[in-house]
């Protein structure tokens, strides 16, 4: 609660649904971000369209979608499956082109993927099973060329510090369980100091205690380090505990149906009332049978 | 009717354990099973009766010329390696061979890295693979001597034929089974071209390079023999194969067989010692293999 005291201000935005762009995000570039202090924002994803082929079809994911990311934002897709939002997240990182519209960070337009933008997967497999622990959280240091090879493992072993692996350092993937190979994704992803931090359902393969225990890390690795966060999950409960601020996207084809703030929910308010009634609100407005006429808020 | 029958409410009991003392909780396996447990000791049993076997079945047929037995082919052996001739027929082979097999693995890497990285590149390799794979070296070999005459290079040339395609057949099936997130992790370093095939794709399809090594170094060694034995020596100097060819004609039997054993012999070496190693090395290491 207390770290977030300076957007305090904004919990009334919650409760009433704001429409996006209006009042609350003027609301909430007029309270600054504790880290930078900036108005515009950092990631911005401007009507952007995606679409896939398969061998009979092509099918449109997103459509036009528009979402304003600021700096040590927790910012969540939240949405059924088939609403496009691991696929949105897979264009951010540079995985997919849009077919329209465009994808900024920090100015510069996306164009592939690079090291600025570090994916943390919700699969096993995305440690190289030939690299130890720490060789792991150093690789894209040195893959990227981002800092030399004594540099790259101090860094590595400062962030395998932070998630608590330090024991297992030299260890191999295959000797870790699923939490301690996400942790080191995640030590991975924060080694590399990107200027957002991807992450797409990455504790959906865990067991629920494990996965408690890791939404708990990752909300302490923020305070602490003020990354900013793009978060992908269809779990109403882990939008409201991780994020600071969640999208609403419909699915076939994923629009953005709204923006709710959450930034003062923690994990202790998971049993309250004003959760509850959160979680309910949310679940209400992604699984009604057919959407409102006033809430659709990308422009047709 | 059944769902009128409920289950009896029990009392509920909790009850402080004492430390268990009755037997250690670990014991150690009897001697007997854990000598077991050796695979060289089974795989030794397994050769030593072979020998007994083959040393009856000689005592039986009674003709040294058809058939010698493991003891006189191990004289034999004994003999040739001391007189040094066998080492010098051991060394030729192996030079020659050594020189064919590295070629057809760099020509099959530069090959399955155009084909993980262009469409013509992959067309290319599976068309190549599906014509010459089947095609036996030694088919070659009447072409290779018209070519290159007689000499390594011939050899060479069918030796290249005999590993490049399984070696690239199977190192481009590994690459295609790097998973997805893998290369995604790789991409999202920043990784691309050659650096992204060094060091994610090869290293990921490590156990499937492996494994088209073996059968490289397989196809590639049957092949060089076969090949000694069709056209044996250059100017004087030949291999294994020449070795068995020649004794073979002037009725050594013993010496025939103790050409073969050396064959399988450093066959199983370069499988024990060094793929077993390179594999505990990496891939069993890794734990991508079990």
């Amino acid at each position: 609660m207390t770290l977030v005291a300076a957007r305090e201000a904004l919990a009334v935005n919650r409760a009433a649904d704001a429409p996006p762009g209006s009042a609350a995000r003027t609301g909430r570039s007029a309270a600054p971000p504790v880290a930078m202090g900036q108005t515009a924002p950092l990631l911005q994803i401007a009507g952007v369209s995606l679409e896939y082929r398969t061998p009979e079809r092509v099918v449109r994911a997103t459509h036009r979608i528009d979402l304003d990311i600021y700096a040590a934002d927790r910012f969540v897709l939240l949405g059924p499956s088939g609403c496009g939002k691991s696929t949105l997240l897979k264009a951010v990182a540079g995985f997919h082109e849009p077919v329209e519209g465009e994808i900024r960070l920090d100015g510069g337009v996306v164009r592939g993927p690079g090291p600025d933008r570090i994916v943390v997967f919700q699969e096993f497999d995305q440690l190289p099973p030939w690299k130890t622990v720490l060789q792991n959280v150093a690789f894209p240091l040195r893959a990227a060329g981002l800092a030399g090879r004594r540099e790259a493992e101090a860094r590595a072993r400062h962030f395998i510090d932070k998630v608590g692996l330090s024991r297992f350092a030299d260890s191999y993937p295959h000797q870790l369980s699923g939490g301690m190979k996400q942790r080191v994704a995640i030590a991975r992803a924060l080694a590399t100091q990107p200027k957002v931090l991807l992450m797409d359902e990455p504790f959906a393969a865990l067991d629920a205690l494990t996965r408690r225990k890791m939404q708990e890390e990752l909300l302490s690795l923020w305070e602490e380090v003020r990354f900013t966060l793009l978060f992908v999950t269809h779990s109403i409960e882990e939008a409201l505990v991780v994020g600071s601020r969640v999208a609403l996207l419909s699915p076939h084809p994923g629009r953005v149906r709204g923006e709710v703030n959450c930034h003062d929910f923690t994990l202790g308010d998971i049993g309250s009332r004003a959760f509850q009634a959160a979680v309910q609100r949310l679940h209400g407005r992604l699984f009604e049978a057919s959407p409102e006429p006033e809430t659709p808020s990308a422009p047709r | 009717m059944n769902q009128h029958v409920l289950p009896p409410i029990r009392p509920e009991y909790d009850r402080a354990l004492a430390p268990y003392v009755e037997a250690p909780v670990a014991r150690a396996l009897p001697f007997a099973t854990r000598l077991w447990q050796q695979g060289w000791l089974r795989k030794g049993l397994i050769l030593a009766a072979l020998a007994l076997g083959w040393e009856a079945a000689a005592a039986w047929q009674y003709n040294d010329l058809l058939l010698p037995g493991f003891r006189a082919t191990l004289s034999a052996l004994a003999e040739g390696l001391i007189s040094g001739e066998l080492l010098e027929r051991m060394r030729i082979s192996l030079q020659v061979l050594a020189q064919g097999y590295l070629i057809g693995v760099l020509l099959a890497f530069g090959l399955t890295t155009l084909a993980v990285s262009t469409q013509t590149g992959r067309d290319l390799l599976s068309t190549l693979t599906a014509m010459f794979n089947p095609l036996p070296a030694i088919a070659l070999l009447p072409l290779a001597l018209l070519w290159f005459g007689l000499g390594a290079a011939s050899l060479i040339f069918v030796l290249v034929h005999s590993v490049l395609w399984p070696v690239a057949l199977n190192t481009y099936a590994g690459f295609q089974g790097v998973p997805e997130t893998l290369r995604m992790a790789g991409r999202n370093y920043g990784l691309r071209g050659l650096p992204y095939v060094w060091q994610i794709l090869i290293p990921a399809a490590l156990p499937a390079i492996l494994s088209g090594l073996k059968i490289g170094w397989a196809f590639a060694w049957r092949t060089l023999i076969a090949a000694e034995l069709v056209f044996g020596a250059a100017s004087g100097k030949g291999g294994l194969g020449w070795y068995i060819f020649q004794n073979r004609n002037e009725l050594y039997t013993d010496r025939v067989f103790a050409g073969l054993l050396l064959v399988i012999a450093i066959g199983l070496v370069v499988e024990n010692l060094i793929f077993a190693t390179l594999e505990r090395l990496t891939v069993r290491r890794w734990g991508m293999v079990r």
